[in-house]
């Protein structure tokens, strides 16, 4: 192959690692963003008591994506930290208080609905600025050569705000999902309630953004709209109506945990949208991966100890699931 | 202010936030795998209700700890992107290795530890502690390499600006990683040591949980004791490695101008880096050379061999390497005189030592961070030392963005970190319960006759 095949392990290894993060972490954010809607206190003890345990090794496939884009696409990192400096600052900080409040609302007695509004605000925060982050990643940036040459509110664009606004909403249905296979009672009759209403909206966005994403970039129309790339293609459209019309069945339906496993589908289905729009740009339309890719003495030091460490890490993240299996039946605090 | 000021401060800043919280959960971590350990040896409900007090306190720094520590791998890119893209082929893997092997291993096993209790076997469950305090060191592994390489370089080449990895051996263990790391280890455990300290002390100045606080306060006294003469000798070793390789960094730690044999151990001083002298400087004559060389009559390397433009900072160097130095001459002294106090058996009723140590909570903490500002402001003007400038680091983010990001950041980390420290405060105030034979408040069970070793708890 043209660059090697290092990068191209690495970047599906990054991918995956990105990936990780949205869905684990994306079912934890839209916990609190349903937070405010629970139908009372309880039902919010339990909604954060079916992730408190979890939550935190959820957020370090972030850090991984992070720390493997710094080691594996330095010139990628280096361009898109800055270009998008204030979401990422904005997402950060509303990381911090999302992230304490696991601690805090325990332990405050009268203030306790400061750290729910920690939770909810935090989370919603998150996920917006998240999907302003992919909006205008997937738009491209102003550059020149490997320079971004950019201004500050570049990212405040119509795409941004819709991707920011869809990635709340389908955050909010993982959560909703998740809820209902983790939820007893009542709780769950609610979460089946709301998944209605944020499956509509998220298929909505998800027609919008679609629509959209051709008109960003020619390459991007060209991609899908010629022959024969038009034929292979369309499973991907397909399929993800057909995610969410059964994901629609299972959760009116008596689906325990198909609901999550469903919107996990249809989640998979538009990165993988995303995936086939970019490739194999890592600065979309302007830097493919292989020239964004580290020394491949880097990529090959890591990857060794990625070969070992991943495993292990799969391994007892899969055994701590295992271990906080099954509906949450007590609101337990150590 | 310009930018490049502005994102020094943000570094700065959020850093020093990040680094309060693993230097004391580094301590904690392991004095949690200590308190299981003897928990499951002996089977006394005493150490599980310290486990289970100190787990509170874990948590709730360890989450500051994460949230603050996200953060900083960001601000690698956001803030320094040409500190990034020319030391991401060597330092990026290492941060890499840090998150494959320490923050997914702490993060996953921090759920069993604090929720798991009732749904995994006690084995396990001590398993998953010793996990916790595991990546904590393994964490510490990783980040101090990668400090220690921009101090130290080793095991590179520069091609156009970049630099590229020759050997992974030399690069992870840089000359100044070894000193770095035991010191910054023994520093972690030490804050924790004097927490535990400050913590048992009060209760025992307040009559409550005696026995308890007894066996804590015992053990807080013995380790200090091994461990601050052994962290002071570590000190003089990291000191004479970075004699060697940053000798600029030095004379600004001591405010040494001239090279000049019988150098003096400066105690005071205003150094003015414009008239290139020291104001109201009161020094011990030779004691420097001592020091420094170890022999009276050597000369010591001045500030005046380096170019002006090459030398860092020299009065916040100074001044936090002599907060460093006085702090742990204070813990020298408190940690002796608790030894004294204990053959004497009269540990438990010193009054004015007990004062002393309920009031050296923050010393460890002060300390940590008075170590780090000598040593980052000392690698001034340098990001990588001697190969690329802070300044060349920095990011095309125009500065009008960073003066928001820091702002924001002050605001957010004063109001969660503000409500984070009272919560923590609270935790001890209600201290770790009753146990079965030991009522809260009261005359302990033996009262006097324990004194000089530690008292024997619960059932």
């Amino acid at each position: 192959m043209e660059g090697g095949w290092l990068p191209l392990i690495w970047i599906v290894l990054i991918a995956v690692a990105i990936f990780m993060y949205v869905l684990l972490d994306g079912f934890v954010l839209g916990t609190g963003i349903l937070f405010p809607f629970a139908p009372d206190d309880e039902a919010r003890d339990t909604m954060m008591t079916s992730v408190a345990p979890i939550w935190d090794g959820n957020e370090t496939w972030l850090v991984l994506g992070g720390g493997g884009l710094f080691a594996v696409f330095p010139l990628a990192y280096s361009i898109v930290l800055p270009a998008l400096y204030l979401p990422f600052m904005f997402m950060l900080l509303a990381l911090v208080f999302r992230g304490v409040a696991f601690e805090f609302r325990f332990k405050s007695g009268k203030n306790r609905h400061l750290w729910d509004l920690a939770f909810t605000g935090g989370s919603v925060v998150t996920a917006f600025f998240q999907g302003i982050i992919l909006g205008t990643f997937v738009s491209g940036f102003a550059m020149e050569g490997t320079r971004y040459v950019g201004g500050t509110f570049d990212w405040l664009t119509p795409f941004g705000l819709i991707v920011g606004v869809a990635m709340v909403a389908g955050y909010a249905l993982l959560g909703s999902t998740w809820l209902i296979m983790k939820a007893p009672g009542e709780l769950e009759q609610w979460a089946r309630r709301v998944t209605i209403p944020l499956l509509a909206s998220v298929a909505v966005f998800l027609a919008v953004i679609s629509m959209w994403v051709p008109f960003l970039e020619n390459q991007i129309a060209e991609r899908w709209f010629t022959l024969p790339n038009l034929f292979y293609l369309s499973p991907v459209p397909v399929l993800t109506a057909v995610a969410g019309y059964l994901l629609f069945r299972k959760t009116t339906g008596d689906g325990h945990a198909s609901p999550f496993l469903l919107a996990i589908g249809l989640f998979t289905l538009g990165y993988a949208g995303l995936a086939i729009s970019l490739w194999p740009n890592i600065i979309p339309h302007e830097i493919s991966f292989w020239e964004a890719a580290a020394a491949p003495e880097s990529q090959q030091f890591l990857l060794i100890g990625s070969l070992i460490a991943l495993p292990a890490v799969f391994a007892y993240t899969a055994y701590s699931y295992y271990v906080f299996r099954g509906k949450v039946t007590e609101t337990h605090s150590y | 202010m310009e930018a490049e000021m502005l994102a020094r401060i943000q570094f700065a800043f959020t850093v020093s936030f990040h680094i309060l919280f693993p230097a004391f959960t580094i301590g904690l971590a392991s004095w949690l795998v200590m308190l299981e350990a003897l928990w499951l040896k002996t089977g006394k409900p005493a150490y599980m209700s310290l486990y289970k007090f100190w787990l509170k306190i874990f948590a709730v720094s360890f989450g500051m700890g994460v949230v603050s520590g996200i953060v900083m791998s960001f601000q690698f890119g956001s803030n320094w992107s040409g500190f990034s893209e020319a030391t991401g082929n060597v330092l990026g893997p290492v941060i890499g290795y840090e998150v494959l092997t320490a923050f997914f291993l702490e993060a996953t096993f921090l759920g069993i530890m604090l929720f798991g209790a009732n749904r995994v076997g006690k084995g396990l469950h001590f398993f998953a502690t010793c996990m916790v305090a595991l990546g904590t060191l393994i964490s510490a592994f990783w980040i101090l390499s990668a400090n220690s390489w921009m101090n130290t370089p080793a095991g590179f080449r520069v091609e156009d600006g970049i630099f590229y990895p020759v050997d992974w051996f030399q690069i992870i263990f840089n000359p100044s990683f070894p000193y770095r790391l035991v010191h910054m280890t023994l520093a972690a455990y030490l804050t924790t040591c004097f927490v535990i300290g400050a913590v048992s002390a009060r209760y025992l100045l307040e009559g409550r949980f005696q026995q308890r606080a007894r066996h804590m306060f015992f053990m807080s006294v013995i380790f200090g004791a091994i461990v601050v003469p052994a962290q002071v000798l570590i000190g003089d070793f990291h000191g004479l490695n970075t004699k060697e390789y940053q000798p600029q960094k030095v004379a600004a730690m001591e405010a040494h101008w001239e090279s000049e044999p019988r150098a003096p151990l400066i105690l005071f001083a205003i150094p003015d880096e414009e008239n290139e002298t020291n104001h109201f400087q009161l020094g011990i004559p030779g004691l420097g050379s001592l020091i420094l060389e170890h022999d009276i009559n050597a000369p010591v390397t001045g500030l005046k061999e380096f170019p002006a433009e090459e030398r860092p900072p020299v009065a916040p160097v100074f001044w936090a390497f002599r907060i460093m130095v006085g702090l742990g001459v204070l813990m020298l002294f408190a940690a002796g005189a608790g030894v004294v106090q204990l053959i004497r058996g009269r540990l438990y009723e010193t009054r004015w030592l007990l004062k002393l140590y309920s009031w050296m909570w923050p010393t460890g903490f002060i300390a940590v961070l008075a170590g780090w500002f000598t040593t980052e402001i000392g690698r001034q003007p340098w990001v990588v030392w001697e190969l690329q400038t802070t300044a060349d680091a920095l990011s095309p983010v125009p500065g009008a963005s960073v003066a928001t990001s820091l702002l924001l950041f002050f605001l957010v980390y004063g109001v969660v970190f503000g409500a984070g420290i009272y919560y923590l405060l609270q935790l001890i105030r209600s201290g770790p319960g009753e146990v079965e034979g030991e009522p809260e408040k009261g005359t302990a069970r033996r009262p006097l006759s324990a004194a000089g070793k530690p008292a024997e708890e619960g059932t």
